[in-house]
């Protein structure tokens, strides 16, 4: 085994496990906020609303994500509209296709686990709520959410670090990530399995923060008593 | 445009449906693996002596906290490598060249099979204690009552979990197409270089997935209604 070889390339795997980082987080902050959208839309009792979200959440759920990827980074050049359009500078960089990509996909999953944790609140919660005279907005911001939240917590860990795995998937369209990174060291180098194991336990480490992150918050949430 | 998928020698849609074939031949042997695998890792984790039990642990946390690329990606590299070496204790010493189609089937399988190894283990456990006590106070064997009690009562429990895995399988067959196996992604791919067409690629593979997905999801509520048949239920909707 060489180390010096290892050794120099470390500075391109932390450099693709950066990229990594910053995928995950945009897309999970965005996609955690289409969530709340998606499932607000799959409860509506306004029946085009609650069906054009769910054929989102149909479409999303049932296609695997890297044809959703290739989509959106090959699919839409094909469109002169596009290619003119005051979009084309961000859909042209695949570092944004991916994040484009993996928010909605993300959004359509953790939709779902939020509208089950919405249905999951007891119902004598609201009705004690509204007996109180809540509005709707301080109903669900003071009764519904906080519950719900705490509800989904487990879900939603799993699909954050699936999330973590899912962003190996831009390496295909180019982004060199840090499964992108260790591919590319691997092929020119003589450690191919090296690079892959560091990389490997690099993943295992940002699942070690989330899992850990996850438990502190359940923690803090979960009622004395 | 569409005549572009006509089938035959000026059309992609015999290439399309080949590809198609190759996905689920893919998905089918990676999840069989998967189900026989996992069978075996999640009987280590449960009734294993302690080295097992860790080394199954240890397993099923790596493959399922790393990505399936990065799995297939350390097989393609690594796997021809690793073979040769163990022919090499054989005493075989020429080159080993593993097919993209073997490295994939392994890579997605060795990932389909530390999923299921948590379901499977999950529904075992589930079973009742007192339900093998009565199978060992009849006098059964371990193998009756493995055939007659543990198994049908935990493959109601397994069921649902076993449909996500297959699921997640089949979605994961996407990720050979980086080692240029010819399965659907990898002949979309093709179709649209040579047509310059990627929208249309893209969303024929995305169609054929989609019937994929729901056909096999139709498929597995079927079958969790036949092993629910003698289940009383207190709520039916």
């Amino acid at each position: 085994m060489n180390i010096d070889m290892i050794l120099s390339s470390l500075p391109a795997l932390f450099a693709g496990a950066w990229v990594t980082v910053q995928l995950v987080v945009l897309s999970l902050s965005l996609g955690f906020l289409l969530a709340l959208a998606v499932a607000f839309g799959r409860l509506s009792s306004n029946r085009v609303i609650s069906g054009v979200t769910g054929v989102y959440v149909f479409l999303f759920r049932s296609t695997p994500l890297l044809v959703q990827i290739f989509l959106i980074y090959y699919g839409l050049g094909q469109f002169a509209g596009i290619r003119e359009s005051f979009l084309w500078p961000v859909l042209r960089e695949a570092y944004w296709c991916a994040i484009i990509a993996l928010t909605l996909n993300t959004a359509a999953y953790t939709g779902e686990i939020m509208r089950g944790g919405i249905q999951a609140v007891p119902f004598g919660q609201i009705e004690a709520a509204r007996a109180l005279g809540m509005s709707r907005a301080l109903l669900y911001r003071r009764i519904v959410l906080p519950q719900a939240l705490r509800t989904i917590l487990p879900a939603y860990g799993n699909e954050m670090i699936q999330m973590v795995q899912a962003t190996s998937l831009a390496s295909a369209i180019t982004l060199i990530e840090l499964t992108g990174a260790a591919r590319t060291i691997a092929s020119r180098s003589f450690q191919p399995v090296e690079m892959f194991i560091i990389a490997g336990a690099i993943y295992l480490a940002m699942n070690f923060v989330i899992a850990q992150g996850v438990r502190w918050a359940e923690r803090k949430t979960t009622a004395a008593g | 445009m569409l005549d572009l998928l006509r089938f035959g020698s000026d059309g992609w849609g015999d290439e399309i449906a080949r590809g198609a074939g190759m996905t689920l031949a893919v998905a089918i042997l990676a999840y069989l693996i998967g189900i026989l695998a996992g069978s075996g890792v999640a009987a280590a984790k449960l009734s294993g002596p302690a080295p097992v039990r860790w080394l199954a642990a240890a397993y099923t946390t790596i493959v399922r906290g790393v990505p399936a690329l990065l799995v297939i990606w350390l097989l393609f590299f690594g796997g021809s490598g690793l073979i040769g070496w163990v022919a090499g204790l054989f005493g075989y010493a020429g080159p080993v060249e593993l097919s993209s189609f073997a490295v994939g089937v392994t890579a997605v399988g060795i990932v389909s099979a530390a999923y299921a190894a948590e379901v499977i283990r999950g529904a075992v456990r589930a079973v009742p204690k007192g339900q093998l006590e009565a199978a060992r106070a009849l006098g059964m064997g371990r193998f009756l009552i493995l055939r007659r009690i543990l198994v049908p009562q935990a493959l109601r429990y397994a069921l649902p979990g076993l449909g996500n895995v297959w699921q997640m399988t089949l979605k994961d067959t996407t990720l050979v197409s980086v080692v240029s196996l010819a399965e659907l992604m990898r002949q979309a791919y093709l179709g649209m270089q040579s047509t310059r067409q990627p929208f249309l690629f893209y969303v024929t593979a995305a169609i054929l997935y989609m019937i994929m997905t729901t056909c096999s999801e139709a498929l597995f509520r079927a079958l969790s209604r036949r092993a629910e048949r003698g289940v009383r239920r207190a709520m039916t909707n």
